[in-house]
């Protein structure tokens, strides 16, 4: 009997995983990159952001969420996916408050790297200005809700790595929204501490630590350096260095 | 058979009339385009400006190009960029706050009256009251980028847009290609 490889290929190019492994996970290992917003290799897979999203053998599936299995066909860098990607890039800036230039994040913000390497030149929708709210109450650390994607990647690290649950999602659809777990809702009223992975792990500039601004300059920020499809920290090295 | 008679030279490229207006905006825009130092003058053969602070026309004749920065965040604005879209074949949101309100749109999620009184009446020395001068013009309810007022062909982030971004812009469109960003170009900050 002949063994089936555990290959899947992606976009024309035979990539190795190890059974169990999701398709985004494989292609990272081997230093593809498949665009990803809410996922991080520390925590359990969400599937919320859709930016991941591939086309498996014709039918569509978050790269991030569903296995690796042999046989698989996986279309990611086509045109028509792009254009998709970059619609939802757009969606989600209207969606809050973006203004990259008054944010500490950029130049380190997931959110902005994705677009700049989806050429996103445009939000094309109208915005919607959302009215959300800013709690400066913790010591070290600020929470601005403007720029939150509701990854809930917060979420997942303060229940998971911290065990502490700081952090949930409340409401439905356009109310949709990160709050806080004391009985004030204020982040000050919390245990949240500076140490926490959740008060590190937010992609934009949801939750920032405070009294850092600036310490490496705009120009020298992770995604300065190059565009998140080469300088991503979560893709596997090729040999050149890249 | 006598050869082919040899092509005609091509016709001398037409320059292309730019008009440039500041809505709610800084100016760091028009500051970038300045940017272009000696650039400026290899620019100069290919386009010709029109309305400008730089030149101070006051109302554009009709243009290829009208570079817009700054959002709309009053009657004037509104009026300043419509007159531009109907002067105008290609109309370019330039900077961050044309492409999204950029900072001046920070105060869409607080009232405007909320604002005004901030700034004018709650200071410590009680402020001089919100200015109400018939002269000034109406303030819009919300800042607004280009694209939600009136039909935008190109987007130039950026604050500003590098002197590189806009030179590359400008000369890509001059030529006759579609303009292009490279990452390296390309900032939202
Ligand atoms: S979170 Fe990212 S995309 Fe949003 S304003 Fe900050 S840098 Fe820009
Ligand atoms: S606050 Fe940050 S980490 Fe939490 S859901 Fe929003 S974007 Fe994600
Ligand atoms: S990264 Fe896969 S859905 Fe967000």
């Amino acid at each position: 009997m002949t063994e089936i490889e555990n290959v899947v290929v992606i976009d024309g190019l035979r990539v190795p995983f190890e059974p169990g492994q999701t398709i985004l996970e494989a292609a990272l290992a081997a230093g593809v990159w498949i665009p990803h917003l809410c996922h991080h290799p520390d925590f359990a897979p969400h599937g919320s952001c859709k930016v991941c999203t591939v086309v498996v053998n014709g039918r569509n599936g978050s790269a991030c969420t569903m296995r690796a299995l042999p046989g698989q066909e996986v279309a990611s860098a086509t045109p028509e996916i792009q254009e998709r990607r970059r619609t939802l890039l757009q969606m989600l800036f209207v969606e809050g408050n973006h203004f990259c230039p008054g944010c500490e994040k950029s130049g380190n913000c997931t959110l902005q790297a994705l677009a700049y390497d989806a050429e996103m030149l445009t939000p094309r929708f109208d915005h919607f200005y959302p009215n959300r709210r800013l709690d400066g109450s913790h010591p070290d650390v600020l929470l601005d809700l403007d720029r939150c994607i509701l990854c809930e990647l917060c979420v997942r690290a303060s229940r998971d790595v911290d065990g502490k649950s700081v952090f949930a999602v409340a409401g439905r659809g356009g109310d949709c929204r990160i709050v806080v777990n004391s009985p004030t809702g204020r982040l000050g009223d919390t245990d949240l501490a500076i140490e926490d992975a959740a008060a590190h792990v937010c992609p934009v500039g949801a939750i920032l630590p405070k009294r850092v601004g600036f310490s490496v300059p705009i120009g020298a920020r992770v995604f300065d350096a190059g565009p998140i499809s080469e300088v991503s920290p979560h893709l596997a090295r090729t040999e050149d260095g890249r | 058979m006598s050869a082919p008679a040899p092509l005609p030279a091509p016709a001398p490229r037409r320059r292309l009339r730019v008009a440039t207006a500041s809505l709610a905006g800084c100016f760091g825009c028009h500051m970038s385009f300045l940017d272009m130092d000696e650039r400026l003058v290899g620019l100069i053969d290919l386009i010709v400006l029109d309305r400008s602070p730089l030149t101070d026309i006051k109302h554009p004749g009709p243009c290829d190009i009208a570079l817009v920065e700054g959002g709309v965040c009053n009657a004037e604005n509104v009026h300043v960029l419509r007159e531009l879209r109907r002067a105008a074949k290609v109309v370019i949101a330039l900077g961050a706050c044309a492409v999204n309100g950029g900072l001046p749109a920070m105060r869409n999620h607080r009232g405007l009256e909320d604002i005004l009184r901030k700034v004018y009446e709650e200071r410590p020395d009680g402020g001089a009251g919100i200015p109400d001068d018939p002269e000034l013009p109406l303030l819009t309810d919300k800042v607004h980028p280009l694209h939600e007022v009136v039909r935008v062909d190109y987007f130039l982030p950026g604050c500003p847009p590098s002197a590189d971004a806009i030179h590359k812009f400008l000369t890509d469109l001059a030529e006759g290609r579609t303009p292009r960003l490279a990452d390296a170009l390309l900032h939202f900050d």
